[in-house]
């Protein structure tokens, strides 16, 4: 049976190429992987190789000819003695004109998500957890991790000195005696590798959490968290879920410059199939790290140096935990909305409390989770202030302040009295110099003046 | 064919003692083992052959590595494994895929995007997987998986049982930092992990001579204690047998194992490769006088198999790819839908 060849397309882009050369005639004969022309693209001169073994009964595009299009029937292959005309297309493929070729992707505009309704909705009541205990965020994150722990023994701790040290930042303090070197595990310093290592547990169903000393040392292992661990779940079709926690201290802690002092919360928030979680109290930390910890995805848990040794009122009922994804109002206000998270929210409650000195009434939203972001309760905040500035450590461009102010502009923009307003850490490297640094971070201040402007 | 390495490698000091040579012993695989491996590399030949056509005619889009010429490696290896052990590679993984006994079809039609594919289309030629094959991917960065089938090791000895997992790399992978950080981490935790470099000995355009520094690749572990040994990838028998020796390795508990497959890919990097690094004649004399497909055909005639039987074979590979590349353009296109879908679990 005769078969045409076709016209290949040798790259992604390619769509039409010149037929340079044959290098066989009529009445030769070839064979799988013989090659039968050269053709130039608009990259490179490739070989064009039989797929179908059989003899050349017909050259249809002569040598040199320019512009032959992709599928374009250049020869015919058959039998010897065989008549050429009425050949099947290659190999009696379907659908031989290209049916991707013919359907530009143009054409088919990705369908919209649909605009979620915001009819803003009263943001529901925090569940009453009954009595709580002062305790510090250092505490509340490793509670979260015991009681995960004895939970679930799919649960394990893997990370720089997390173990016989304690946790460099003693988070981990008392892991080890408990649940023993098999599920608290230390690693040597090879982030890229071990995160890796954790990503492929988790692939197989284990439940990784992976402390980073300091999310400044996860930029070794960028790649793993973003390619690996948030793709792979929509890259197989829903079949490979990657249920892991990565944690650690986040942003700048004290005089460590600017390879120590950086905020990810927009980097990893950019991403989807990430969940980012940033807690300011010990009742975020405890309960979103549960939560965090039981969560099916990958999540970034973004904790801040500072705010460890901060002490809060935190549920002692052992079933405590918090639902990702709600923001908590911290303190009630009329005039205008400060949306904050992390060592920020203290921030934006010490400018609270200078503003209501002044007369103007501030609501402060304690975000919790970044990604995803509660939009639902910031724009009700707003359809109540009719103000908004956002509040935090990162730098400005392209920062969660940004992010807020576009969502807020795209949901409540006709119950704004001012335009968004974003208070955000210089956009600067951290410098070491102590003057400097206090000078590079938002203070509570900074956000007063932000306020008193939108007046 | 008999099963023959080109060197054992000794120089690791866990490996210090001295090692039998695959040559002195009998060959890895009888008769209907080597029939059965025969199947499997023609099919999988027969399937990248396919899909380059499929390519060449706007079927399949973006990047699409074929593994033409490296067939022996994964049907070598598969046949040392057992059912729970993991398997783990790049993105020239189609005939990994194969080897793990997923569906040709399903490949076929992720490769034409559609959503009979094993990934609804959304994932493509890089991007395939099958937990239930033990399949774990297909993976488009460059030494990526090679940290990940650490991780499967690692969960294998966190559960207690003594499942391997092959984790395969090209030589071009093996130069990555992270390759030398999961050596690392495999030989301090003792991990049942066969690392398998895939030495066809081009990444990309770039030979392995102009790429690494070190110039036996099987050694690349011996810092960490890491056994390792160079195979003939181009014969099946000396895969396995290499194969059973590292998977018992591991299953002892001694930790992971390094084999160097030497072997050649006869097409481009990609599709889009014109492959001018090299010579044709080297092309041909690979083809002509080590292609793994007719080494092993050649010892089945010579041990008595009829030819109507090789060409029963043939056929039925021939009607099932055939089959294969029917499915891939008759399934339907995935629902508009399915752009918002498996970004998050839900629940």
């Amino acid at each position: 049976m005769a078969t045409e060849v076709l016209m290949p397309a040798l790259s992604p882009t390619m769509t039409e190429g010149t037929l340079a050369k044959w290098l066989k005639k009529v009445g030769d004969s070839v064979k799988s992987g013989d090659v039968l022309a050269e053709i130039e693209t608009d990259k490179a001169t490739m070989e064009v190789e039989a797929v179908d073994e059989g003899e050349i009964l017909k050259i249809l595009v002569e040598e040199g000819t320019e512009g032959v299009a992709v599928n374009t029937p250049i020869a015919v292959l058959g039998e010897h003695g065989e008549e050429s005309p009425g050949a099947n297309r290659q190999a009696s493929d379907k659908a031989a004109g290209g049916q991707a070729a013919e359907e530009p992707a143009a054409a088919k505009a990705p369908p919209k998500p649909e605009p979620e309704p915001r009819s803003a909705p009263a943001p529901e009541p925090e569940q009453d957890w009954g009595k709580t205990e002062e305790i510090t965020v250092r505490e509340a994150l490793r509670d979260a991790m015991l009681a995960e722990m004895r939970h679930d023994d799919k649960v394990f701790l893997m990370g720089e000195e997390v173990a016989q040290y304690q946790g460099a930042y003693k988070i981990s303090q008392g892991l080890l005696e408990e649940f023993g070197d098999r599920r608290v595990i230390d690693m040597p310093i090879t982030e890229h590798g071990f995160t890796g290592m954790a990503v492929g547990a988790a692939m197989s169903g284990l439940k990784p959490i992976v402390e980073f000393m300091t999310f400044n040392f996860a930029m070794q292992a960028i790649d793993q968290i973003v390619n690996s661990a948030a793709k792979t779940l929509y890259m197989s079709g829903g079949q490979m879920g990657c249920p892991i926690v990565f944690r650690g201290p986040n942003g700048a802690a004290a005089r460590v410059a600017a390879q120590h002092s950086q905020c990810y919360a927009s980097w990893y928030a950019h991403c989807p199939g990430l969940k980012v979680i940033a807690p300011w109290s010990a009742a975020d930390a405890k309960g979103l790290l549960r939560a965090a910890i039981r969560d099916p995805n990958p999540v970034i848990f973004l904790e801040n140096e500072i705010l460890y040794g901060h002490k809060h009122p935190c549920p002692v009922d052992e079933d405590f935990i918090l639902p990702i994804g709600k923001a908590r109002i911290e303190r009630p206000g009329e005039d205008v909305t400060i949306v904050a998270f992390s060592i920020m929210v203290d921030v934006a409650l010490n400018a609270a409390e200078a503003l209501d000195r002044q007369g103007i009434s501030a609501e402060v939203i304690n975000l919790r989770t970044i990604r995803p972001l509660d939009i639902d309760t910031i724009v009700a905040s707003v359809k109540k202030t009719n103000r908004i500035v956002s509040v935090e450590e990162g730098w400005p461009f392209a920062g969660i302040g940004a992010e807020i102010a576009m969502q807020i502009t795209e949901h409540a923009f006709d119950w704004l009295d001012a335009p968004p307003t974003r208070v955000a850490g210089l956009d600067v490297p951290m410098p070491y110099a102590a003057n400097l640094e206090k000078l590079a971070l938002p203070q509570p201040n900074w956000v007063v003046d932000a306020v008193k402007k939108l007046f | 064919m008999a099963a023959r390495q080109t060197k054992s490698t000794t120089k690791a000091k866990a490996s210090a003692a001295p090692r039998k040579r695959a040559s002195k012993q009998a060959p890895s695989m009888d008769r209907d083992e080597l029939l059965a491996a025969y199947e499997k590399m023609l099919l999988i030949r027969r399937f990248e052959e396919k899909a380059g056509q499929l390519y060449g005619m706007g079927l399949i889009g973006g990047f699409c590595h074929l593994y033409i010429g490296q067939e022996a490696v994964v049907t070598g290896m598969q046949h040392a494994l057992e059912p729970g052990d993991q398997v783990i590679t790049s993105y020239r993984d189609h005939g990994h895929m194969i080897a793990c006994e997923m569906d040709p079809k399903g490949v076929m039609a992720e490769l034409t995007g559609r959503s009979g594919g094993y990934s609804h289309g959304k994932g493509g030629s890089m991007h395939m997987f099958s937990k239930e094959k033990g399949f774990y991917g297909g993976h488009g960065i460059v030494g990526a998986q090679v940290s990940l089938g650490t991780g499967l090791a690692f969960a294998n000895r966190y559960r207690g049982n003594d499942r391997a997992c092959l984790t395969y790399f090209g030589e071009g992978a093996s130069n990555q930092g992270q390759v030398f950080e999961s050596f690392n981490l495999a030989a301090l935790m003792k991990l049942p992990v066969i690392y398998i470099i895939e030495n066809n000995r081009y990444g990309m355009g770039t030979s392995v001579e102009r790429a690494s520094a070190s110039h036996d690749l099987s050694r690349n572990g011996a810092p960490w204690g890491i056994p390792g040994m160079q195979v003939d990838g181009m014969d099946v028998m000396a895969v396995k047998a290499a194969g059973v020796e590292a998977v018992a390795h591991c299953r002892a508990g001694k930790g992971p194992f390094l084999l160097e497959m030497k072997t050649y890919r006869y097409r481009g990097h990609s599709m889009s490769d014109p492959a001018k690094y090299r010579t044709r004649e080297e092309v041909q004399k690979m083809r002509a006088e080590h292609d793994c497909i007719d080494l092993a055909r050649k010892e089945l005639e010579a041990q008595g198999v009829p030819e109507d039987r090789l060409k029963a074979i043939d056929d039925d590979v021939k009607r099932r790819i055939q089959e294969a590349a029917d499915f891939a353009q008759e399934s339907p296109e995935p629902d508009e839908a399915e752009l918002w879908t498996d970004i998050l679990v839900e629940g």
